[in-house]
């Protein structure tokens, strides 16, 4: 992703440009990839601007106060004897000077404004509603169509340029919803519903993270909001519609995974996951119906490989101290079983 | 307001040794006796005299910079890699806990009201600080609270949800033991001294100045603890109610802040930044007062625009409770509603741009020696006006959208906390420490002082300002690597250690100069107001005869002789009392003798008050000690007190 110029950058001190632009793209205000944070950045480089520009000025005039030489024949001889005219001359420029950063905070007010109503909600806009848990991310995607609505976890795919609204609720403690690259944030707080909405405007994958201290594992509960062409958006949609793999009895040649959903159903996990189509029914932790097809763990933790899957099954405590999911003993050969078999949830 | 009429105001009692009647030499040997301060262990628990408190004050304060500070450090050593393992979770929402609970409750707050205990009474030119009782109560009662914090922090037991403790992360159901109630007492402590002190404040500059300070007389480091204390008096209150209310739904079973019963989980945040906003303008308004006093020292000139800036701090004053909102921008608020607190928050940047202009205009072409105080004052400007600039970027509700909860509102605010209270304190150390000491602290030490806190301040927070754009949130206590955030969180480290090291070369400077700095003198910078009047360190009395004012800066107006009131008993601790518009003299007050009730009364209000987090019955056995306490300290002394 690159950074796409904008008018105000002319504004920035040249020698801040590299450090500003340079990296941070997949979740960085200065990388706007949606409709609200292309507002919002060009509102940041304005303010940029002028405050950036009123600070060096005022850097200006204190240098000038404090090495400008006294008038000639200036004796600082009685503290108290003050030239009246100077002063009379002074408070006009400080009077002025007053009322100039008065007009500046009332543009600022107004832009600020207009911004605000630019944040809306539009209709016709796609329905998602996110529950915060301590610490990830329940993704259901609605439709007045029951058969229609599913599931997943810390990964939200969205179509291209089309307007998303996002319910947001909390399950335990305040959270906040932010995707900088798509629009600014929202908390999610219990007994209340919050409403957040973007338009992505290009195809890619923006790191969003919880921005409210929730606890020990604030730090570890991102997700990826995965901005696709609107016929990748269908496709996954209805890849997610489908009942687990596990369910349609694709399991059944291959002992260990027969084994590994055995250890699923009886050794604990069940009673918090749920896999769609079979007994599991847990509603304690994501949903793990197509856990497969998800690229990371454990709330953007851990990427999503055999290797890291099985790591964190064997004792999550190490790698997320203090998250919900207790360590289960399990030997070796039960958790490449189990591993096999969340491995095929695609 | 002529002498006669103080003479004739004065001369009524004819009972006792007056002022008048003694020689130099004996009347100051007369009011050694009466202001003597009780010695030995039993004493060092009475005294009452404002300088002794002060000076204790500052110094505690200190102590708690310094653990607060070490917890930043600890913070910003985690933090200096990506996916460190040095510092667990656990700890480190406990060491964040601990730094911002401590910097603003133990620090920040108590050491502007320290500098007033002890500067305040001194500049308007009384002998003690009114109500000195109540002051010494105040102190005992702060640190314990700061030691409750602490002492649980070392067992382990440390707060750990942030220094806003926000429910339900702090509520009953997610915050299991004692943690959060520890932190919500320690807030009862500290809030109960910083009222005790506010009153005490007030009370000395309406009703005690010198005769004739009349309120255009009064130095702009007053007027700034006077707006501070009334800050006090109406915000402290909020939180004083919210954290007994969460401690009630922790220990007793209420719903306040639980929305399955019908309560609500934004009304803390509502009472809490409420209390919480006015409370950063009750650490900058006084940094500004030390600012003005010291900005005229250096001009050798009156400040100028004395009304615009005393108008700015009262207006400062008054719009830092119209402003808690700015804090709640993302909870789903109404947006109409919102952007009127864009607009108060954007327009408190009216008053600090006065502020700023008539600085600058004061120093303007004047001759300037550039010792230590000067040259902390002038980063401050650097400082200050950058995070108030940031200040009205986060005011700004869309661009506060993003950027709140993340590292550019951490830089934000220290650039406005650090850059706009803590340069101007240490300006203030710099500026006083040769009235409180009689030592001047050394001017070689001072400039690395200085560079050290400058450079190692701006290396530490700048780059916050870009982790933040970068999408860093705060509070984490770690980071993947792949985000690109380590190598700027390195440089922000390695800045923070310089800033620590410039803390430990101002202990150096104290500590060296404590015992073998240059003398003083009663006024080794030149400056104009009353605290300079009399010797440093100035003796328990503060002013052999009161002084009596004409002028905003009574020493520079008065070079030969200053003014005095005569025909104060001094077999008895006799002050001024005088009118709170135009300081004429009224009465002459009594201020009280040292007590041991005072710490007593600390004593048994900490053991209720600690009691209370384990069981709501210590509210009832713990009360009748205080009771008895109270008593002993309110008993009638058996002479009337004001005469006029």
């Amino acid at each position: 992703m690159t950074t796409r110029p904008s008018k105000w950058l002319a504004f920035v001190p040249a020698a801040l440009l590299p450090f500003l632009t340079g990296c941070g793209g997949s979740q960085s205000v200065l990388n706007p990839q949606g409709l609200q944070a292309e507002r919002l950045a060009q509102l940041f480089w304005l303010f940029t601007g002028v405050c950036g520009a009123v600070w060096i000025l005022v850097l200006i005039a204190m240098m000038i106060a404090i090495f400008r030489k006294p008038r000639k024949g200036y004796r600082p001889v009685d503290p108290l004897v003050v030239d009246a005219q100077g002063e009379r001359r002074t408070a006009i420029v400080v009077g002025s000077l007053v009322t100039l950063t008065a007009l500046m905070l009332i543009a600022f007010t107004f832009l600020s404004y207009v911004a605000t109503r630019g944040l809306a909600a539009p209709n016709e806009a796609l329905n998602i509603e996110i529950t915060g848990y301590q610490w990830w991310w329940n993704v259901k995607y609605d439709n007045p169509n029951p058969s229609q609505v599913f599931d997943t976890a810390n990964e939200i795919h969205v179509p291209v340029d089309r307007p998303v609204s996002i319910d947001l609720k909390a399950a335990d403690v305040i959270h906040s919803f932010w995707v900088p690259n798509l629009t600014g944030k929202q908390d999610l707080i219990p007994g209340q519903d919050n409403i957040v909405s973007f338009t992505a405007r290009h195809v890619g994958r923006y790191r969003g993270q919880c921005a409210e201290f929730c606890g020990w594992q604030h730090a570890h509960m991102a997700f990826l909001v995965i901005v696709e062409s609107a016929g990748d958006f269908e496709a996954w949609r209805n890849g997610q519609l489908r009942v687990a793999r596990a369910a349609a009895g694709e399991e059944s040649k291959d002992r260990e995974i027969l084994h590994g959903k055995d250890i699923f159903n009886t050794r604990g996990c069940a009673l918090c996951h749920t896999i769609r189509g079979t007994n599991a029914g847990g509603r304690m932790g994501p949903d793990l119906t197509h856990l497969a097809s998800r690229s990371t763990l454990a709330a953007g933790t851990l990427p999503n490989t055999q290797h890291d899957l099985i790591a964190w099954i064997a004792d999550p405590q190490a790698i997320k101290p203090g998250n919900k999911m207790p360590k289960v003993p399990l030997d070796g050969s039960e958790l490449d079983a189990l591993g096999a078999y969340l491995r095929m949830l695609e | 307001m002529g002498m006669a009429l103080v003479r004739r105001l004065m001369a009524t009692n004819p009972r006792g040794i007056r002022d008048d009647e003694l020689s130099e030499v004996g009347l100051k040997r007369r009011l050694e006796q009466t202001w003597a301060q009780p010695t030995g262990w039993l004493g060092w628990l009475m005294v009452d005299d404002h300088k002794i408190v002060g000076r204790r004050y500052i110094v505690t304060t200190f102590i708690f910079l310094i653990l607060g500070g070490l917890a930043a450090v600890a913070m910003r050593l985690q933090l200096a890699r990506p996916d460190s393992l040095l510092i667990g979770p656990d700890l480190y929402d406990q060491l964040f806990t601990m730094h911002g609970s401590t910097m603003m409750f133990l620090f920040a707050v108590p050491v502007m009201e320290a500098f007033a205990i002890y500067l305040v009474p001194l500049m308007v030119g009384t002998r003690n600080i009114a109500f000195p009782r109540l002051n010494a109560f105040s102190y005992w009662i702060y640190v314990a609270g700061g030691i409750l914090l602490w002492t649980a922090f070392a067992f382990n037991t440390g707060a750990d949800n942030g220094w806003f403790s926000y429910v339900p992360l702090a509520g009953p159901e997610f915050a299991p033991g004692k943690r959060a109630d520890i932190w919500a007492q320690m807030i009862t402590f500290t809030e109960l001294s910083a009222l005790a002190v506010s009153i005490e404040i007030i009370c000395t500059v309406f009703k005690q100045r010198a005769p004739g300070m009349t309120l255009d007389r009064i130095p702009l480091f007053v007027w700034a603890m006077v707006v501070t204390s009334f800050i006090v008096l109406f915000a402290m209150p909020a939180v004083m109610l919210s954290s007994t209310m969460l401690i009630l739904d922790r220990l007793v079973g209420t719903h306040f802040f639980n929305p399955a019963e019908g309560g609500d989980t934004l009304l803390w945040q509502h009472l809490f930044w409420f209390f919480g906003h006015p409370e950063v303008y009750t650490i900058f308004i006084p940094a500004t007062g030390m600012v003005s006093a010291i900005i005229a020292t250096f001009a050798r000139r009156p400040v100028f625009g004395y009304l615009a800036l005393v108008l700015a701090l009262i207006s400062i004053g008054i719009l830092s409770f119209g402003l808690w909102v700015h804090h709640m921008f993302v909870t789903g608020l109404p947006r109409l509603g919102e952007s009127f607190f864009t607009a108060s928050s954007m327009m408190i940047a009216i008053p600090s741009g006065v502020q700023i202009f008539c600085w600058i205009a004061t120093l303007w072409g004047r001759p300037l020696r550039f010792a230590t105080p000067l040259l902390f004052v002038l980063g401050f400007i650097v400082n200050f006006v950058l995070g108030g600039l940031t200040g009205v970027m986060v005011a700004s509700v869309p661009l506060d959208t993003q950027v709140h909860d993340t590292y550019f509102v951490v830089a934000h605010f220290h650039y406005v906390l650090v850059g706009g209270a803590v340069f101007p304190l240490l300006a203030a150390v710099y500026y006083w420490f040769p009235k409180i000491t009689g030592r001047m602290l050394s001017e070689t030490i001072g400039s690395w002082n200085f560079w050290l806190a400058f450079i190692g301040f701006n290396v530490a927070f700048f780059p916050m300002h870009i982790l933040g754009l970068w999408g860093m949130p705060r509070r984490v206590y770690t980071y993947p690597a792949e985000l690109g955030w380590g190598p700027l969180n390195l440089v922000s480290s390695a800045g923070a250690l310089v800033f620590a090291a410039s803390f430990a070369v101002l202990l150096l400077n104290v500590f060296q100069s404590f015992r073998r700095g240059a003398v003083a003198g009663d006024n080794p910078w030149g400056a104009g107001t009353l605290e300079w009047a009399t010797s440093s360190p100035p003796p328990p009395y503060n002013f052999a005869l009161q002084p009596v004012v004409n002028n905003r800066e009574p020493l520079w107006a008065e070079r030969d002789s200053m003014p005095v009131v005569t025909g104060l008993r001094v077999d008895r601790r006799e002050l001024v009392g005088t009118s709170v518009t135009y300081a004429e003299a009224e009465t002459r007050e009594v201020a009280p003798d040292p007590s041991i009730w005072p710490f007593l009364a600390a004593v048994a209000t900490t053991i209720m008050l600690v009691g209370s987090i384990f069981t709501p019955w210590a509210v009832v056995w713990g009360t009748p000690p205080i009771a008895v306490t109270l008593i002993g300290w309110f008993w009638r002394k058996g002479e009337k007190e004001d005469l006029d």
